[in-house]
């Protein structure tokens, strides 16, 4: 044999098997947890009720569809973990009238749209796209197919059969402000910042007012990352603000890096997003959790219902339920814990206002006069450091 | 001045990643092959690492599990490239490819565990100097041996015979193999010591940096280790400067914005890469000492005759 045939051969017997073993890694994905990046529209589809082996199941009291756009995988034990926690809770609370499925790690991309065209084929009435970027996607395909109603987390465009949904995030970094004001040591606080969006503005605002609340000498150091999720590169950042001088952390990103990164060098963090208390239990200190369930359960009931209506906004916090803080630890003081529940109280039933004036800009200019409440289009539109937070808002000087 | 210590204990700690992955592809390109899979490798290693660590609590045998799990898919790419010659470019992206997606198959079990706490660890007596304790004797033992290692590969290669040989190979592999020496199997043992290093740093991402397994976590560190042994010429020490380098300039990134300096921190983030380039490609701008250092069969296949 011509060795030159053989080795011809050969380079393409190992380029099939090198296929194969590319090919073996997305197929165990597809069978266990899908990525979009499969071609095959399965998804996991957790029904309560025991689904037939085979067969449609009968028409008559065929189950609602509603599917589930992830941002991240599952297992991020931030963001995205507490959007699954709500989607099986719901699936809970409706039992066999419901079916619910999802698609992880769906880029925030021109990709999305394909998911969402893939779960409505597959007959789901109702689909969740469960972060910002998802908005063009998302408005594309809901024009294009008006039967499909679409629930949008954190954007602000709508359309007949689309609407947005968001959770007053920033009332929880409130909370754990004020827990942050009464521990610190060196009056400094620091916080790891994802991207530099109104959003993540006012949650650093409002942990470092929270902060004041309890402690007027309070300073908040930020550090940007420019990614949601980045576990080494968030855990440097946390470093970088120890370093500074700051003893209690607070993080607007996915993972739960900041909260060890503390607790290796023997400060404070917080949990944010979902519980995070046993990933450091000596660090944590709180942690400011978003409830997603109500929501769902509300839309899913307007679907059942029929009164399902589109071009709405709604922006769900502590008083429905969305925003809540858990698992403060012992070492907080009493009349501290006390205070945190008075303002959960005063958020519930609307009797405390977080953006009240006065409330003066890290520049000095006085941005809500006294007396006066910020409504959610002043809230929506943040884009200035409070008093107390250093530094300026990346891009935000140009306004 | 504490501040300033800090800052060099945070850069030997995030350089010593990129050093031990750097070292390891240094090593492969040396004997010729080039191993693009090395952010896969590093992946696969970080969830064996921490899977390790969290079954039985102890680190050292969570870098072992990373080297091995590197070694293995190291071991798996050389027989392709090596035996089968299929092109090292491609078979080395379909390694990252495989070890994106593998790592996180195997890790779903492991996204929401957690490790004990972890100790700190400090050098008796030295540790508690002034302004030098802080900032270079309470590293994790794993620096040390990082900078142990860059010694150990630089006196392999430039000393040692067996290095000669190693680096006859990657320049020449005709002329080695004329002369006797069993090529193919010398480039395997080169590809899976590179694995193993480049698992040794895929554990210590899991293990000590970050405490926790999330898919793909690496995020992007096996390629700026590839890109690190390039500029720095394939010698041993630069890729070690390198390495610091980028430590350095990131954590100096993200501390000025903790100061609150008015710089973007979009501009901040790219600063690192920059710096790094910038210093590598001037300490080697000498053409003719590019062409002396850059193994001459890089990434071309060997066909003994």
């Amino acid at each position: 044999m011509n060795p030159l045939t053989f080795a011809r051969g050969a380079t393409v017997a190992a380029a099939a098997v090198v296929a194969m073993l590319a090919g073996c890694s997305k197929e165990e994905k597809t069978t266990t947890t899908t990525t979009p990046a499969a071609s095959t529209p399965s998804a996991e589809v957790v029904a309560s009720a025991p689904t037939p082996a085979s067969g449609p199941t009968p028409a008559a009291s065929a189950p609602l569809k509603i599917a589930f756009a992830y941002v991240g995988p599952v297992g991020d034990g931030g963001w995205t973990f507490a959007h699954d926690n709500a989607r099986k809770a719901l699936q809970q609370h409706f039992g066999d009238k419901i079916v619910t499925s999802f698609v992880e790690k769906v880029p925030e991309a021109a990709d999305a749209e394909r998911v969402f065209r893939d779960m409505a084929s597959q007959g789901n009435k109702l689909i969740f796209g469960t972060t910002f970027g998802y908005m063009e996607p998302m408005l594309k395909t809901a024009t294009d197919l008006p039967d499909v109603k679409f629930e949008h987390a954190t954007g602000y465009k709508t359309a007949p059969n689309m609407r947005t949904y968001d959770s007053r995030t920033y009332e929880g970094a409130y909370m754990v402000g004020m827990i942050a004001g009464a521990m610190t040591k060196t009056d400094t606080l620091g916080v790891v910042g994802s991207v530099p969006i109104p959003e993540v503005i006012r949650n650093i605002n409002s942990f470092t007012l929270g902060a004041q609340s309890v402690n007027p000498k309070i300073k908040t150091k930020v550090v940007w990352v420019n990614e949601w999720i980045n576990p080494p590169k968030e855990g440097d950042a946390a470093q970088a603000l120890l370093n500074g001088g700051a003893d209690v952390l607070m993080q607007n990103t996915d993972s739960s890096a900041v909260l060890q990164t503390a607790g290796k060098a023997g400060k404070y963090a917080f949990g944010w997003d979902s519980d995070m208390s046993a990933y450091a239990p000596n660090a944590h200190l709180a942690s400011a959790i978003i409830n997603w369930a109500p929501y769902y359960i509300n839309a899913t009931q307007d679907m059942l219902d029929g009164t399902w209506k589109g071009d709405q906004r709604s922006w769900w916090g502590v008083k429905e339920s969305a925003i809540d803080i858990v698992s403060i630890s012992d070492k907080v003081p009493a009349d501290i814990k006390a205070k945190v529940e008075a303002v959960k109280a005063g958020l519930k039933d609307g009797s405390f206002v977080i953006w009240k004036g006065p409330i003066t800009g890290n520049d000095g200019k006085e941005v809500l006069a006294a007396g006066a409440a910020a409504d959610d289009k002043f809230l929506g539109g943040i884009n200035f450091f409070v008093k107390g937070v250093e530094g300026q808002v990346p891009g935000g000087e140009k306004k | 001045m504490d501040q300033f210590a800090l800052l060099v204990a945070a850069t030997l700690n995030s350089g010593t990643v990129l050093a031990f992955a750097a070292l390891g592809l240094l090593i492969n390109e040396r004997a010729g092959i080039v191993n693009l899979g090395a952010e896969g490798m590093m992946l696969v290693a970080a969830v064996a690492g921490f899977a390790t660590a969290f079954h039985t609590g102890n680190d050292w045998l969570a870098f072992g599990a990373g080297a091995v799990a590197g070694a293995v898919l190291a071991a798996a790419f050389g027989f392709l490239v090596i035996w089968l010659n299929t092109n090292q470019y491609a078979t080395g992206l379909a390694l990252s490819l495989f070890g994106a997606g593998f790592s996180a198959f195997v890790g779903i079990r492991y996204t929401q565990e957690k490790l004990g706490e972890q100790h700190n660890f400090a050098i008796p007596g030295l540790a508690d100097l002034p302004f030098v304790g802080p900032a270079l004797f309470r590293q994790h033992p794993m620096v040390y041996l990082a900078i142990a290692l860059t010694l150990a590969i630089a006196w392999f290669l430039y000393r040692a015979r067996a290095g000669l040989v190693l680096r006859a190979v990657g320049e020449s592999p005709e002329s080695a193999h004329a002369l006797g020496y069993p090529v193919r199997r010398i480039r395997l043992a080169a590809v899976v010591v590179g694995g193993a290093l480049c698992g040794v740093a895929g554990a210590y991402i899991s293990v000590v940096s970050t405490h926790l397994w999330v898919e793909g976590m690496t995020a992007g560190k096996g390629w700026i280790a590839l890109a690190l042994t390039t500029f720095a010429t394939w010698r041993p020490a630069r890729v070690l400067l390198g390495a610091y380098l980028f430590g350095g300039v990131t954590m100096l990134q993200l501390q000025l914005q903790g100061e609150g300096v008015q710089i973007s921190s979009q501009f901040l983030t790219m600063l690192p890469y920059l710096a790094t380039v910038l210093v590598l490609v001037l300490i080697s701008r000498n053409a003719a000492f590019i062409r002396v250092n850059m193994p001459a069969s890089i990434g071309k296949p060997f066909f003994p005759g």
